[in-house]
């Protein structure tokens, strides 16, 4: 229990998707321009990775990996479709994209509604693929410890992209030199939120 | 084949090539592909050798789709999109493993996240599904030498600065460090690439005045 709190912790904040990887930059940028879409497009994120990666844990152990397919006859014990993992994932993200779209509009329209136009943006979402390929590199020992990457990591992309709102919302009434406004500011205050998150690092977990 | 063709290098076609490269470059201008550009960018090597990825994965993806565009229908041209790119990047990822094992393990999954690159996904969809075959290619080559440019300046100013040396050379004479000179660490480090990139396009836009932005 111990090992997976520190896994979420550790995903939130030192090996944060965005200030340690620059992952999921594109939609980071472009939909930071106010805290509310801000907000459902983080919690979307949440959701996605939240499911994603424990289910391509599960396709990379029981499918992909050498020697995984074992349980289906020993004789497979040398195949390894590793090199398949790509295609696979993203054709796993993309449905799982789908299905959570679906999922939350039955149970939740209202979330559904405040999400809409952001959910299919996210099959697209380099932090999710990430977020796979990561765990596959990690090798995690199982799919508890899997789930809680995946979950932190969503979390710390919430984090980030609801802070760099705020401040945006702010530093438009700000005097920023005319070359400066808009892309160049925000690249220059991400870049100062990550020297703060990297106070982080000295945190032994 | 119609009989008054256009010359391969017209005008026009040149454009396509060069506009990339400053007023409509990919980072600065269209925000495409920021993801994989910085974290890729502490050595101007495993950069370099990532804008050439890009670039063959782009040009190829490009060429298949616009051969493809009369084919496919269009609500499931994302998949297609998809799947043609992962199995670009694929070749990319075995290609680099066989021949250039350190610095694909120095890319780690940034090769792998080519596939959600924007920069691809995007010039597809705003490109290549209208245009012929030959554009579409320039096109990509284009886009990709805009975005291996900022990726080989961003890296330049890093490994410089970071470690005194470019290309894996040290350039910074040891006489220097006698004075007291020293490599300043923050430069390896993620959130500098952030910063670096927000300086150069501060820079280009304060040269081209009609790419600053109102708000």
């Amino acid at each position: 229990m111990e090992n997976l709190v520190n896994i979420f912790v550790k995903s939130v904040f030192i090996d944060n998707m965005i200030f340690a990887y620059f992952l999921g930059m594109c939609s980071y940028l472009a939909v930071s321009k106010t805290v509310k879409t801000s907000t459902g497009l983080g919690i979307a994120v949440i959701f996605v990775l939240g499911f994603t990666v424990p289910v391509d844990y599960l396709i990379e152990n029981f499918l992909l990996k050498e020697g995984a397919l074992t349980w289906l006859s020993p004789k497979f014990a040398d195949v390894d479709l590793s090199f398949l993992s790509f295609i696979i994932f993203i054709a796993i993200i993309a449905s799982m994209v789908q299905l959570v779209e679906m999922i939350i509009e039955k149970f939740s329209p209202t979330l559904y509604n405040s999400l809409g136009i952001f959910l299919p943006l996210i099959a697209v979402n380099c932090a999710i693929l990430g977020g796979s390929l990561f765990m596959q590199e990690r090798a995690y020992n199982n799919i508890a410890e899997a789930t809680a990457f995946g979950l932190g990591s969503g979390v710390g992309w919430f984090l980030a992209i609801v802070g760099i709102a705020a401040i945006r919302e702010k530093i438009r009434y700000s005097n920023v030199p005319d070359p400066l406004k808009g892309l160049g500011i925000t690249f220059i205050i991400t870049g100062l939120m990550g020297i703060a998150f990297m106070g982080f690092m000295g945190i032994k977990l | 084949m119609s009989a008054e063709k256009e010359p391969l290098f017209s005008s026009k076609n040149i454009k396509l090539l060069t506009e990339p490269l400053n007023d409509s470059n990919p980072i600065t201008v269209q925000v495409l592909g920021i993801c994989s550009a910085l974290a890729v960018t502490v050595k101007v090597k495993p950069a370099f050798v990532m804008a050439v990825s890009v670039m063959v994965v782009m040009a190829v993806s490009n060429v298949v789709i616009s051969l493809l565009r009369k084919t496919v229908p269009p609500r499931i041209r994302i998949i297609v999109q998809l799947v043609v790119i992962a199995s670009m990047v694929i070749l990319v990822d075995q290609v680099l493993k066989a021949f250039l094992f350190d610095i694909s393990k120095q890319l780690s999954v940034f090769v792998g996240l080519i596939i959600t690159n924007c920069i691809i996904m995007g010039r597809l969809e705003a490109f290549a599904l209208s245009n012929k075959p030959w554009q579409s290619f320039l096109d990509g080559i284009g886009n990709a030498a805009g975005y291996g440019i900022i990726l080989i300046i961003v890296a330049f100013f890093r490994e410089l600065l970071g470690s005194g040396t470019v290309w894996g050379f040290k350039v910074i004479p040891e006489s220097v460090y006698d004075f007291g000179y020293e490599n300043n660490g923050l430069m390896i480090l993620p959130p500098m690439a952030l910063i670096v990139v927000g300086v150069i396009i501060w820079v280009q836009r304060a040269k081209n005045k009609k790419l600053v932005e109102s708000n």
